[in-house]
């Protein structure tokens, strides 16, 4: 039971990077390849019906590890106290400048929040993967099962960690570079015209910089946390990811090849699901490392609550997520087809 | 100011606070919304789809301020207090789970379909569209009343070994007592948030001589939904409330009413001022044993006052609880007489032209807002010293490693932003109401 919610809680994450991954990117494109204001509003009408649902995965996989692993999220809620109110204040800000900028037809409001949007989209994604290497780094979590980390501290590895040192930060670019080349093909695929250009020639060395990134991320993470390799050996569910992961990447470089931008989005998709959940499974079952002693690890095993709790949040999890699939299928299948800016004073 | 329980209390409580200004208007409207499309379905007057394309821009910018203002409270159960999350989070975040799996899937699907989709969508398919909405942030608000009410009156539940709560019986908890007399009361006090702004903006409409047609459809329906709806919240709603808090609560009871000694009979203060040093009212005016009456259900019951409990269960700030319910209870029935004054008015097809009640209803809008606000006031000091009431104090459910700098500063940063919001807000609803209702 501890297992399947390890694993319950590992995809909602992942999906939600996926998710709200596209809609990051073409936050972080949207000054470079949408320049006119009819351009810039197209990018926001793809994403626009989008960017709140895939916003709720975060909670929704917020909510499903507070039920089952309430340890984990008190203590790294707790431990990253700063970093997480950045984040929080970053989400706010994105939310309002997509929200609120076609309100008014002027063209320095409109600027204003372009760029507060552009920043935002830009800084979440850093933060998020900083997140990421501060799991795979570990954290000071001593006895008592929470810690604090400063932001910053030397940027070294070493017994007194900050959110931010060069690993987490490396992390943190990949997972920009990687959502950015994300969004890009979601852009390819969902636009037309001068911004379907733009995406697309963006795409391919983006891509390029992902693949770099990613084995430099890889060789990084060899030397900051070995066991994560010996986890990878010995779980077969960790082979099965990696292999999408790799198949994604595949199929991203050959969508963009033969200019099939939703099969290039669905191989990005598959890249950023199975590399989250083959860190998953290698990491397994650790949630939150301890630098300082093995013991003091939170696990699925010993961070998880009662059986009856686990259980009947199974019951209504099996109920909402075809249901949350279902609604993300039918506002992908009722927006189909290339995005149009809408009139002035509709949409977004 | 060193103590990091002050700043994560008045964090809470301050950005808890002005989250639910939106939410409060979003319910509401979301219901009179299905019922102008209702309307406008069974009739085929297009007055009723003007209407509701009107209230569903205000609704648009009220759900993105409620959207963001609301991430914030889900994060700072782990952030601010991570002791209470680690001892209670396998039970409330059954509930807070389901709210994004079941009610925030539902509402962010839907946004956009009903804010933008009239055009794409059959007149039914729009109506569809609001009722999706409407359910989705009607859930989205029971799922937070039944997390509240845990706090209030936990049930379903066990203490481990270890001191966590575990889960033992998902249907006691979902259903418990208190979250269904609480989530009604809430619900229809956000239907009289809606009705009263609705009707602020007929009554401006009709002052400013602008929008007739529109004017007096606005000041029809707010006039006749607020006062159905403003009687619904006191009676039998917030009788009911009383009632849970005087079986569960007692000693919040006591305290709400600033009564110190026991006894059978008890009067209901009216008026004047707890003087807690003292452990008297000063000036009170009474009504004999009509607190008894409301409480228990007849007017010789004992009803106990705070000295019968320990001193060390009181609530902190016995003045501040008294005020609010009071003040709530007393807006509760000006809200009453001022709307079913207006509703004689209309009937008698006078409301149009009388100056002084338009004016009146105009500037009334903010009394449900603070009504509301005081309503929560209530609950949540009333459940003091308590964090779950009876179970874990309000002292020992803090983060462990957060210090009272780093809490001051996050505050500060809210404040900030909220004031920004608030500009921005303002700015947005003043450029819509200055537009008027728009024609398809």
């Amino acid at each position: 039971m501890e297992q399947l919610w390890f694993w319950m809680v590992a995809v909602m994450f992942s999906i939600y990077v996926v998710m709200d991954g596209f809609d990051f990117g073409a936050g972080i494109l949207h000054l470079v390849v949408a320049k006119t204001n009819e351009e810039r509003r197209e990018v926001l009408g793809a994403i626009g019906p989008f960017w709140d649902g895939n916003e709720v995965w975060l909670l929704a996989a917020g909510g499903s590890l507070f039920l089952a692993f309430p340890k984990v999220l008190a203590s790294g809620f707790s431990g990253f106290y700063l970093a997480m109110w950045v984040l929080v204040w970053c989400l706010m800000l994105r939310g309002i400048s997509i929200e609120f900028r076609s309100h008014v037809q002027d063209g320095l409001w409109r600027h204003f929040w372009d760029t507060t949007f552009a920043m935002a989209s830009v800084l979440l994604p850093v933060l998020f993967g900083a997140a990421l290497g501060n799991v795979l780094r570990g954290v000071p979590l001593d006895a008592s099962g929470y810690f604090s980390v400063p932001l910053w501290t030397t940027f070294r590895l070493g017994p007194e960690p900050g959110v931010l040192d060069w690993y987490t930060v490396l992390i943190g670019v990949f997972t920009l570079v990687t959502v950015t080349a994300h969004g890009a093909l979601f852009l390819a695929w969902k636009t037309e015209g001068a911004v379907h250009e733009r995406s697309r020639a963006l795409a391919a060395p983006l891509w390029g910089l992902v693949l770099f990134l990613w084995v430099v991320a890889t060789a990084s993470t060899r030397i900051v946390n070995p066991a994560i390799f010996l986890g990878l050996a010995r779980s077969p569910l960790a082979w099965a990811f990696t292999a999408l992961f790799v198949v994604g990447l595949g199929l991203a470089f050959l969508g963009l090849r033969r200019q099939w931008f939703l099969l290039a989005f669905l191989g990005s998709g598959a890249f950023i699901l199975g590399i989250l959940a083959a860190s998953a499974a290698s990491l397994y079952p650790v949630m939150l490392k301890s630098t300082l002693d093995p013991a003091f690890d939170l696990t699925a095993l010993n961070a998880s609550v009662g059986h009856h709790g686990l259980r009947s949040g199974l019951v209504w999890w099996l109920l909402g997520f075809p249901l949350a699939i279902g609604y993300a299928g039918f506002l992908f299948r009722f927006h189909r087809g290339k995005v149009k800016a809408a009139a002035e004073g509709e949409g977004y | 100011m060193g103590d990091p329980l002050f700043w994560h209390r008045l964090q809470f409580g301050f950005t808890a606070t002005y989250h639910y200004l939106f939410p409060q208007l979003t319910m509401g409207l979301a219901f009179l919304i299905v019922v102008f499309k209702a309307m406008g379905l069974r009739t085929g007057e297009a007055r009723y789809a003007d209407a509701a394309r009107f209230w569903i821009k205000i609704f648009g910018i009220n759900f993105a301020v409620g959207v963001v203002t609301g991430i914030p409270l889900e994060f700072q159960f782990g952030t601010n207090w991570a002791r209470f999350s680690q001892q209670s989070g396998g039970i409330i975040g059954q509930t807070l789970g389901m709210e994004g799996m079941f009610a925030f899937f539902l509402e962010s699907s839907f946004l956009g379909l009903l804010i933008w989709g009239e055009k794409r969508l059959s007149p039914k398919g729009h109506f569809r569209a609001a009722v999706a909405l409407w359910l989705g942030s009607w859930l989205s608000g029971y799922f937070i009343v039944a997390t509240n009410a845990f706090m209030q009156h936990p049930v379903g539940y066990t203490v481990a070994p270890d001191g966590t709560l575990q889960l033992t019986s998902f249907w006691a908890f979902l259903l418990n007592p208190w979250a269904l007399g609480q989530y009604a009361h809430t619900m229809i006090a956000s239907v009289v948030t809606g009705s009263f702004v609705v009707a602020a903006v007929g009554a401006f409409w009709t002052l400013k001589d602008l929008h007739a047609e529109q004017a007096r459809l606005n000041l029809r329906m707010g006039t006749v939904m607020g006062l159905i709806f403003s009687v619904l919240v006191a009676f039998p709603t917030g009788d009911l409330q009383g009632k849970l808090v005087a079986r569960y609560q007692p000693i919040t009871l006591a305290a709400m009413e600033g009564r110190f000694e026991s006894g059978p009979r008890a009067g209901l203060t009216l008026i004047g001022q707890p003087n807690v040093a003292q452990r008297k009212i000063d000036n009170p005016v009474q009504l004999p044993a009509v607190l008894s009456f409301i409480a228990y259900g007849t007017f010789s019951s004992d009803v106990k006052g705070l000295s019968s409990f320990p001193e060390d269960q009181w609530p902190q700030n016995i003045e501040l609880l008294y005020y609010s319910f009071h003040i709530m209870a007393g807006l509760g029935t000006l809200m009453i007489a001022l709307m079913g004054l207006a509703a004689l008015l209309l009937w008698r097809r006078r409301l149009d032209t009388n100056r002084p009640m338009l004016w009146a209803l105009m500037l009334a809008f903010p009394f449900p807002y603070i009504a509301t606000t005081a309503g929560w006031a209530v609950a949540e000091f009333g459940r003091q010293p308590w964090l779950i009431h009876g179970v874990l104090r309000t002292n020992q459910g803090a983060s462990p490693m957060v210090h009272a700098g780093q809490t001051a500063f996050t505050t500060l940063g809210f404040a900030g932003i909220f004031v920004v919001l608030s500009i921005l807000f303002l700015y947005l609803i003043g450029r819509e109401l200055a537009h008027g209702p728009v024609k398809h």
